[in-house]
């Protein structure tokens, strides 16, 4: 167990003490204590960043079902790093926030920290663990806690709906990634991703590396709400705001990202990568920004904001894997940084939009509304929220000086590479990327507007607000505060990141391609008056006037009509999906013991002739070792068929248990012609006994009545019966044909009297040979006499205390 | 024999069977019986019939019929009457409280 180990299982060992914290210190907020949990592993986490920094790699292994090749093992690299510390600093702000924002009065905090560390637990082990298996368990587990957290006020009925679309379409990408991992395995034979990536050779040129390839991606597509799966997100943001600002915004929703950049090592440099990755992302850019202006509430647009930021990182990582196939490699660069910028606004997205989110939660908590018809004005009641929304925004608009204007310039860098380059049809398509990404980045700057402008000026509107508005508790502003703050610190000074956690990252995502080092260069502000410059230009121009004029051209939405839309389509898929289970349920489950008999008979029948016919067991027995047949023998065999057959047209109820009875007489006849004297004896005992407890029975029940059975049913028994019956046969015949088999009967007749001192040789193997075996008979017996005798005399019991009590 | 004996068993299986799908209690008890039947038959069948003297040791003979399936049958018999037995008694309950012997109202109530 390395130090590493424990920064995963620590959240889960916090786990079991928050019930302990709840209850019995229950006067203080139960966030204090379990703050300092992200707060302890953040610091420990910096404590790696030079060690990374440098390029070393952090590497630790425990066996935990070696046997399947499953190790958990972990391993720290530049990429793991950042996601570690992205997941405990966000982690350590949010739990501050939700301190204020989750009234310990009236909230169960003991079930909202529960899923919080548990989710903060699964997600660091998802972002260290090497392989892949281990990868996946937590990965499920993150998907597992948000759908808790989202259900958190679970008696809304949107919370529910909620959580169970996001669990729905998440599982569903887990699984098929888990599928994918198993490709993989197949073809490495490992599970380990260093090991694969050491393999890249032999792996790439399989037919199942595409496959894999399709379903690892759609594990990273569903899992970071890329288009069209990004349905799912909007409909999370039921669950309180500190739990969107976390997991449905800074960390969860980047695990698609993770995974992909993780995986870019194997897959960069194919063609179905670097489209699939590059087109979805650049339509989710647009499609999440382009639906977010069209939102009033103010989460809603922060929800698919966030979509649409996820398909602008998912589309750099695409363009990154460029890099792979540059040549000359001093060209590498060209491509390559598209991946830092990726991971730069990972970064600033982190920050930006946490403080955001955080914003609308205090506008929320202070207003009781989140909604931008209602809103307006707030500018002079709440100023430091405000100055919070509007670096927040202004940075995610892409404006100078904060971090959000650098990482869109590169972005633009990164998207106008594209058009040079000259594989995968990149030549007549490519251009594509640049324009939908310029296009994007105006709804982007329109709704950032929306978010700061609609809220905090024009008229104040108190008559609309459930509370009366003012400024938040300070300490529910200090989270937001320290983000916007990291918004301008990065703004200014963006290169204290680059050596440190920049170049790390990006040489673990594209590792052959920056060997050396230095490709990533100094980000700085002033490029001069180049194409990117004219295109932030162009944004903002574009952008402002049309957020000036949006009630003219706001009707294009009204193309869009919902009944088309990906949510109806989920809502329809789930009601038919349901329908049709129940559908097939019903049609088989009837209740009828006929129909269960049926289904087993079939497939008794079924098996067995499978088994007949496939290996020529059948086999027809040779003459020599038949025994003769007598002519009472004969006479005796018919009569018994007879007797048998007369029960299924007999009227009455004694006909049919005089006819069982003869058949049993018959069967002891048998006994006594094939040498069972004991068999034969105990055969008319019980025959005589069963008769008279038929009749003393049937004394009581109801007479036989005709079987009131359309002609197609009573064929389908009929067949079923002949079908048992000629199987049956086959196989008593097939027995006899193979002869040679020793029996093992001759131990018992060699040692019957030598052993037990018994000469009947049935008898001392009941009682002497297989005593055990009889004594379990005779309990069989028992229970079965005793319940006979309750069945009688507990009606009796039963009916008079029912009387008494009356 | 054989032959003829596991065509025999054969048809005991099939009215048997037959039975078993029926609605009335009393048909599906007489099918167990008939079932069982058949299964006895096909444990002694399936040894060899008349091969030797009954399994009881007698000075001077040395073939016996396998007393080994006579043994599985023995408790067999007994077992199955213990089992119908129970049956008989089950059915006769089932029709004093709930006043029907038909499997098919016997079944509860649609979707519960």
């Amino acid at each position: 167990m390395s130090f590493l180990h424990y920064v995963i299982i620590l959240p889960f060992i916090f786990v079991l003490l928050v019930p302990f914290l709840y209850k019995y210190f229950n006067k203080i907020h139960t966030g204090w204590f379990i703050l300092t949990l992200p707060i302890g592993l953040f610091s420990l986490l910096m404590s790696y960043l030079p060690t990374i920094s440098d390029g070393q790699i952090i590497k630790h292994d425990i066996g935990w079902i070696p046997s399947l090749d499953i190790h958990f093992s972990v391993y720290l690299d530049g990429l793991g790093l950042l996601f570690s510390l992205l997941i405990t600093g966000i982690g350590s702000l949010v739990v501050l926030y939700s301190v204020y924002y989750l009234s310990k009065e009236s909230e169960k905090l003991n079930t909202f920290y529960t899923y919080l560390l548990l989710f903060m637990g699964a997600m660091l082990g998802v972002v260290l663990s090497d392989n892949i298996i281990v990868l996946y368990l937590f990965w499920e587990l993150t998907s597992i806690s948000s759908f808790l957290l989202i259900a958190y006020w679970y008696k809304r009925e949107k919370s529910r709906y909620g959580a169970q679309k996001s669990m729905l379409i998440t599982v569903f990408g887990g699984l098929a990634m888990l599928a994918g991992f198993i490709l993989m395995y197949i073809m490495s034979d490992t599970f380990s991703i260093r090991e694969m990536i050491s393999q890249i050779d032999t792996m790439s040129t399989q037919s199942l590396f595409v496959p894999a390839m399709l379903l690892i991606l759609l594990g990273a597509f569903t899992k970071s709400a890329q288009f069209p799966f990004h349905i799912w997100l909007p409909d999370a943001m039921e669950a309180p705001t500190p739990v969107s600002a976390y997991l449905h915004s800074a960390t969860m929703v980047k695990a698609g990202l993770y995974l992909v950049a993780r995986f870019s090592p194997i897959f960069a440099g194919q063609g179905e990568w670097f489209w699939l990755v590059t087109g979805f992302g650049i339509v989710t850019l647009f499609w999440g920004s382009f639906n977010a202006v069209r939102q009033t509430d103010l989460k809603s647009i922060l929800a698919f904001s966030t979509v649409s930021q996820l398909g602008m990182i998912m589309s750099l990582l695409g363009i990154g894997s460029l890099s792979v196939l540059a040549n000359p490699t001093e060209n590498a660069y060209f491509y390559a940084v598209a991946t830092t910028a990726a991971i730069f606004h990972l970064i600033n997205h982190a920050t930006f939009k946490g403080a955001l989110f955080m914003m609308v939660g205090i506008v929320d908590h202070e207003t009781g509304t989140r909604d931008i018809r209602k809103l307006g004005g707030l500018m002079s009641l709440m100023p430091i929220t405000f100055t919070i929304a509007l670096i927040g925004t202004f940075s995610m608009a892409g404006l100078p000086p904060f971090n959000g204007f650098l990482s869109k310039e590169m972005f633009f860098t990164g998207v106008k590479n594209v058009t040079q380059a000259e594989f995968f049809n990149l030549q007549t398509w490519g251009i594509l990327i640049p324009v939908l990404a310029w296009i994007a980045s105006i709804f982007t700057f329109v709704y950032s507007m929306m978010i700061v402008f609609k809220t905090f000026t024009g008229k104040h509107q108190p008559e609309k607000l459930q509370k009366k508005a003012h400024e938040a508790p300070f300490g529910m502003l200090i989270p937001p505060i320290i983000l916007v703050s990291l918004v301008i610190v990065f703004g200014i000074f963006p290169n204290i990141l680059t050596e440190t956690i920049l170049l790390p990252t990006v040489t673990s995502i594209l590792p052959s391609v920056l060997d050396g080092y230095g490709v990533v260069s100094e980000i700085s502000h002033w490029h001069g008056w180049n194409l990117e410059l004219f295109m932030t230009i162009g944004v903002i121009a574009i952008g402002t006037l049309l957020y000036l004029t949006m009630k003219k051209w706001k009707s294009i939405y009204k193309l869009f009509p919902d009944r088309f839309s990906f949510n109806r389509f989920y809502d329809r898929t789930l009601v038919r999906m349901e329908k049709n289970s129940n559908w097939i349920m019903r049609k088989h489950m009837t209740g009828y013991t006929r129909d269960y008999l049926v289904y087993i008979f079939s497939f008794i029948i079924m098996v067995l002739g499978y088994v007949l016919i496939k290996y020529t067991t059948f086999i027809w027995p040779a003459e020599q070792f038949l025994a003769p047949i007598q002519t009472y023998e004969w006479i005796l065999a018919i009569s018994t068929v007879l007797a048998a057959a007369a029960i299924l047209k007999a009227s009455s109820r004694l006909t049919a248990i005089i006819l069982i009875g003869v058949v049993g007489y018959m069967v002891s006849l048998f006994f006594v012609i094939f040498r069972a004297p004991d068999l034969a004896l105990t055969q008319l005992v019980v025959e005589t006994i069963s008769v008279a407890l038929f009749l003393l029975c049937f004394y009581h029940l109801p007479e036989l009545r005709r079987e009131m059975r359309n002609i197609r049913f009573r064929i389908t028994n009929l067949l079923i019966s002949i079908g048992v019956g000629v199987i049956i046969t086959f196989i008593a015949l097939s027995v006899q044909g193979v002869n040679g088999l020793e029996s093992i009967s001759r131990y018992f007749v060699e040692n019957s009297y030598k052993k037990a001192g018994g000469d009947n040789i049935v008898n001392v193997i009941l009682v002497d040979f297989r005593g055990f075996d009889t004594m379990l008979e005779i309990i069989v017996l028992g229970i079965a006499s005793l319940g006979v005798y309750s069945l009688i005399k507990l009606r009796l019991e039963g009916r008079d205390s029912i009387h008494e009590n009356k | 024999m054989e032959v003829l004996m596991s065509v025999v068993i054969g048809l005991l299986f099939t009215i048997g069977t037959y039975l078993l799908l029926t609605r009335t209690l009393l048909r599906i008890i007489l099918g167990t019986s008939l079932l069982s039947h058949g299964a006895h038959l096909l444990l002694i069948t399936m040894a060899g019939l008349k091969t030797g003297a009954p399994p009881i040791l007698n000075e001077g003979v040395t073939e016996y019929v396998d007393p080994l399936p006579q043994a599985l049958i023995l408790t067999s018999i007994v077992i199955s009457f213990g089992v119908t037995s129970f049956f008989l008694v089950l059915a006769y309950r089932a029709y004093k409280e709930l006043g029907t012997d038909d499997m098919d109202r016997l079944r509860g109530n649609d979707h519960e």
